[in-house]
């Protein structure tokens, strides 16, 4: 019970990470393997401002600002890219993480940094069916559901939400239709790193937050897109939890440094037996260029 | 409405269009015919702002449309409905309506694009059955029928039709170009691409022939359908004999 719990929090980060990917993907059709970086942005600036202000103010602030620095990422970069291969795109987001993380580690330098525990202390716990978890736990899991819900919200009643989906169905038709492609790609870049900071700051107290802790994440959050089917909230949720889950079995077979070599196996299995994903069609897999 | 002179676009290295000039009037019915390949599709394209025109002009109501995006373009009351229909496959008949109102929505509220959509489905009846169901599972017609729905949700004042006709068959192509009429008898001011040189001629007002990227005739409709070059290359009638062809 312990491990399962234990799986499926880290697993819902993986998914939220996995979500960033999406919403990206599906108005560009780019990863953007930056997003691990979103994570650790949102950690790091709360944890600076939760110095002077109250928590809920700093966090509130610290994925305000990541969502700036999305805003610009993509006014500064992507919106110049004329002839977005992959290749190309690929190349540019890991120069944008690499170059977050120099800044990062210039502002905030090697140490390792938290944000404190939400309700409570680290020794805090609260018993559910017969398993001691830390509270934090809920609030991570609680913060995973509110961010699938209040999205699909978005997507499916708002009418910003349906001009994204418009324009990754046919974009073409959807600047006939009068709507801007470029803004809603900005929209897009600011709502991942919005959602990227909120992640990281849930998970700062339990994981703990330095310059580098993106690549991970990023690497996770990825495979859990590519697992649950590139595009796909409710196939990001499922495969992060599952990773989650895996992770966690393996911890308990295997030594601890074995962990992250099980899910990049597992990425590469996919990569190679079924690279549409688990719930993508096989058609559109066919049709990415992953 | 609409004054096209000397228009030229491409794609890249390569010129489609070669000086193209043509008006369409307020309430009229315009039809473009000619061959594959001759850029028809690239001309509506250029108007609408999806490629890009290298030279020339497109005045819109007085107003120079060439360096407008396809955003501002329909904004100002010029809407396309694409070669192809390309309706938002993943997404339910009703909310590609509700997308065709975009520009308007921010400023008129949700109770004018109901009401809009309400007119729509008066038109398209079969739009009404199908409105939860995703437009990429509608048939072939139905799916014209929602591509000309979701243009007109613009409100546009020129509607712009690439071969409405396309791939679908005979008894279909007759109530779409029955629309096409009742669209005019309602005032709109429309410009039609048809390879159906037959139907589309019999519909129109005036036309014009395009061939490799330049207009080699224009006239009434009825003048083009009595021209026997037009008989022989696009209406498939063959010359009685040779000599009343040549004579
Ligand atoms: N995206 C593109 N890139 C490069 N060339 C193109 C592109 N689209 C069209 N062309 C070329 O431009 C020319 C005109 O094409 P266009 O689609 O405008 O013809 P059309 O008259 O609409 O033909 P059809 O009746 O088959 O629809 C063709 O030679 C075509 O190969
Ligand atoms: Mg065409």
């Amino acid at each position: 019970m312990q491990y399962l719990l234990s799986g499926i929090t880290t697993g819902s980060i993986y998914a939220i990470v996995a979500i960033g990917f999406n919403i990206i993907y599906n108005t560009t059709g780019i990863i953007n393997f930056a997003q691990g970086e979103f994570l650790m942005l949102g950690g790091m600036i709360s944890i600076s401002l939760c110095s002077v202000m109250p928590l809920p103010l700093a966090i509130a602030l610290a994925v305000a600002v990541t969502a700036a620095v999305g805003y610009c990422i993509e006014l500064l970069f992507v919106r110049w890219i004329h002839n977005p291969t992959v290749l190309r795109m690929v190349v540019m987001t890991i120069g944008i993480s690499i170059l977050i993380r120099e800044i990062a580690l210039h502002v905030w330098d090697e140490k390792v940094r938290s944000l404190p525990y939400f309700t409570g202390n680290e020794v805090t716990s609260v018993s559910i069916l017969g398993a001691r978890i830390s509270p934090q736990i809920l609030w991570v899991l609680g913060t995973c559901a509110l961010i699938v819900v209040l999205l699909n919200l978005f997507y499916g009643r708002t009418l910003l939400g349906k001009a994204m989906r418009a324009c990754s169905a046919n974009r073409m038709a959807a600047s006939l239709c009068g709507i801007n492609a470029g803004r809603m790609v900005t929209v897009s870049f600011m709502l991942s790193a919005a959602i990227g900071a909120l992640a990281g700051c849930v998970i700062s107290p339990m994981t703990q937050t330095q310059y580098d802790c993106g690549t991970s994440l990023a690497i996770k959050g990825f495979t859990a897109a590519i697992f649950g089917g590139l595009g796909s909230s409710s196939g990001a949720v499922i495969a992060g939890l599952l990773i989650g889950v895996i992770e966690a079995v393996s911890i308990s077979v295997l030594p601890l440094a074995y962990k992250d070599a099980v899910t990049l196996t597992l990425l590469l299995l996919i990569l190679v037996v079924r690279p549409s994903g688990l719930f993508g069609s096989r058609e559109a897999g066919a049709l990415k260029e992953f | 409405m609409l004054r096209i002179r000397n228009l030229e676009s491409g794609y890249g290295s390569l010129r489609v269009l070669k000086g193209i000039s043509l008006h369409v009037n307020s309430g009229e019915i315009v039809t473009i015919i000619g061959a594959n390949g001759a850029g028809k599709t690239t001309l509506l394209e250029t108007i609408a702002g999806v490629v890009a025109a290298s030279s020339g002009e497109i005045l819109f109501d007085g107003r120079d449309l060439v360096t407008l995006s396809p955003e501002r373009i329909v904004a100002a009351g010029c809407s396309l409905v694409p070669e192809g229909r390309q309706v938002f496959a993943p997404m339910t008949v009703r909310e590609n309506l509700v997308l065709g109102a975009y520009i308007r929505s921010g400023r008129e509220g949700k109770a004018a694009v109901a009401e809009d959509i309400d007119a729509i489905h008066r038109h398209f009846p079969i739009l009404k059955e199908r409105d939860g169901q995703l437009a990429g599972t509608l048939s072939g017609g139905e799916q014209q029928m929602l591509a000309i729905g979701r243009a007109l949700m613009a409100r546009p004042r020129l509607i712009m039709l690439d071969e409405p006709s396309m791939g679908l068959a005979p008894i279909i192509v007759r109530g779409i170009f029955e629309i096409i009429g009742r669209l005019r008898a309602e005032g709109n001011t429309i410009l039609l691409v048809e390879q159906n040189a037959m139907a589309s001629l019999g519909i129109a007002d005036r036309g014009y022939v395009m061939e490799t990227g330049q207009i080699v005739l224009e006239g009434t409709a009825r003048e083009l359908m009595e021209n026997h070059d037009v008989q022989r290359a696009y209406l498939g009638k063959e010359y009685r004999s040779i000599g009343e062809g040549r004579g």
